[in-house]
């Protein structure tokens, strides 16, 4: 590879603490960093230099209160979002409510036995804190797998594969459920490192394309990418349905899709990756009312 | 006779095979080597001379440059332009050949967190590329050449 030696300034603006998270942007880079710094380019010019390069995330960071994907859709996908006869998402809520009041694969019981008819009995605030981490088995839990495991313990009905329709969909009812309910994932205890380990995750360049969900994300929400703008990549929305496939899509799915449009190889379902991923990017929803099915591009 | 067939079905088996790298740490046999000189390329990749027409055409091309996702372009008749990138007119009046390649080729040189993809950024650096695109380029060294010549005339 060639590189310039002047191209080490960066790297010593990369090194302070500040800008640490942005060091897995480029893997490729960070062999230089053992090099050490040459005094040389430490004058006063570099350092307002890496004054600025660090100011460009940091003002985004100031200004990046958590907005929904609402907020940056067409009006009239809006609206389509809105009224619940025209968005498409409805369809997989209904399709799950089905499902979530009848017994499925000969199962000798279905979920309201003991959710109530339609959920009534299910914690709203309980389904927006998904995902949750379970210390004692050490995992991180996501909705749709804790309705899963729900399923093949208490109806008896036949295990169904991660992402499979039906699960997506019950998923998708749940959470409709908690629609309104504010985003409201653990990030403190033994939540905290693995947010950590997702946000690297995040900051990480993937595929022939090789951007990081950062890149687009953090810096550049509302600007436009071809016709459409940008968001910041909230999860409080999922699952949603997409125009650009025309399916209803959970977030891993959508992290999986932004993967290979990147040209890269997506990680897997159920992967430790996916589910840190997924961690970090709901925990970023915090705060924001959960829309599912919500309508995006 | 048995056996020339089989011989022969095993050679068109392993036919894929050869036109494969070696994986996701290997170079293309027809990767072309560039050198970054006061934060330009001089020389042209592989020696090409590049087609500003073909240029255009890939510039706009979603499935191959697709520079418009990310900048404006006088190009008349496209309105879904990206406003990330700075707008491209006027390009060749700003920067000179060699250095319009170095931020083609591989913009990193010059920003090492660019969302930019390098064009021609070695293939061995791609984190995680999906299989089909594992030792490859993002365009060819000719295509990269094109796409120069056309930005070379946007004075």
């Amino acid at each position: 590879m060639i590189r310039l030696k002047e191209t080490r300034i960066y790297s010593s603006c990369r090194r302070r603490p500040a800008s640490r998270a942005l060091e897995t942007l480029d893997p490729g880079l960070r062999r230089d960093d053992d090099e050490g710094v040459n005094p040389r380019f430490l004058d006063k010019a570099t350092l307002l230099f890496c004054v600025f390069l660090l100011a460009i995330p940091a003002t985004t960071a100031l200004a990046g209160e958590a907005k929904s994907g609402y907020e940056y859709i067409k009006p009239e996908s809006r609206a389509m979002q809105d009224d619940d006869f025209e968005n498409p998402g409805m369809l997989a809520v209904e399709k799950g409510q089905v499902l979530f009041n009848s017994k499925q694969n000969g199962a000798g019981r279905d979920c309201a036995e003991c959710h109530g008819e339609d959920g009534a009995s299910l914690d709203t605030k309980n389904i927006a804190r998904y995902p949750v981490y379970n210390e004692d088995a050490a995992e991180i839990v996501t909705l749709q797998k804790r309705i899963s495991r729900c399923r093949d313990q208490n109806t008896g009905s036949k295990p169904l594969p991660t992402d499979h329709p039906d699960l997506v969909n019950l998923e998708t009812f749940v959470r409709n459920r908690a629609i309104g309910e504010a985003v409201n994932v653990q990030t403190d205890g033994p939540v905290a490192g693995l947010l950590e380990a997702g946000k690297q995750l995040y900051n990480t360049r993937y595929g022939l394309i090789d951007m990081a969900c950062y890149h687009c994300h953090d810096v550049y929400p509302g600007q436009m990418i071809r016709g459409q703008k940008i968001s910041q990549g909230q999860g409080n929305g999922f699952p949603a349905y997409r125009l650009g496939t025309g399916e209803i899509t959970n977030l891993h799915q959508r992290i999986q899709q932004c993967l290979t449009l990147m040209r890269a190889e997506p990680f897997a379902a159920d992967s430790g990756e996916i589910r840190l991923m997924g961690l970090y990017v709901m925990s970023r929803s915090n705060g924001l009312r959960i829309e599912t099915p919500a309508v995006r591009y | 006779m048995q056996f020339l067939k089989t011989l022969v079905l095993i050679l068109l088996a392993c036919l894929p095979l050869t036109g494969m790298t070696s994986g996701q740490g290997g170079l293309p046999e027809d990767y072309c080597h560039w050198e970054v000189v006061e934060y330009a390329i001089v020389e042209p990749l592989c020696g090409l001379a590049g087609d500003a027409q073909r240029g255009r055409e890939i510039v706009t091309d979603s499935n191959r440059g697709n520079c418009l996702a990310c900048h404006q372009l006088p190009i008349p008749g496209v309105e879904a332009y990206g406003t990330i990138g700075p707008p491209l007119e006027g390009i060749a009046a700003r920067l000179s050949v060699p250095m319009i390649r170095l931020r083609v080729v591989d913009t990193r040189n010059i920003n090492p967190v660019s969302i930019m993809p390098g064009f021609y950024r070695d293939p061995r650096l791609i984190n995680r590329p999906g299989e089909e695109y594992r030792g490859r380029t993002f365009l060819t060294a000719r295509q990269v050449e094109d796409v120069i010549a056309y930005l070379a005339t946007l004075k």
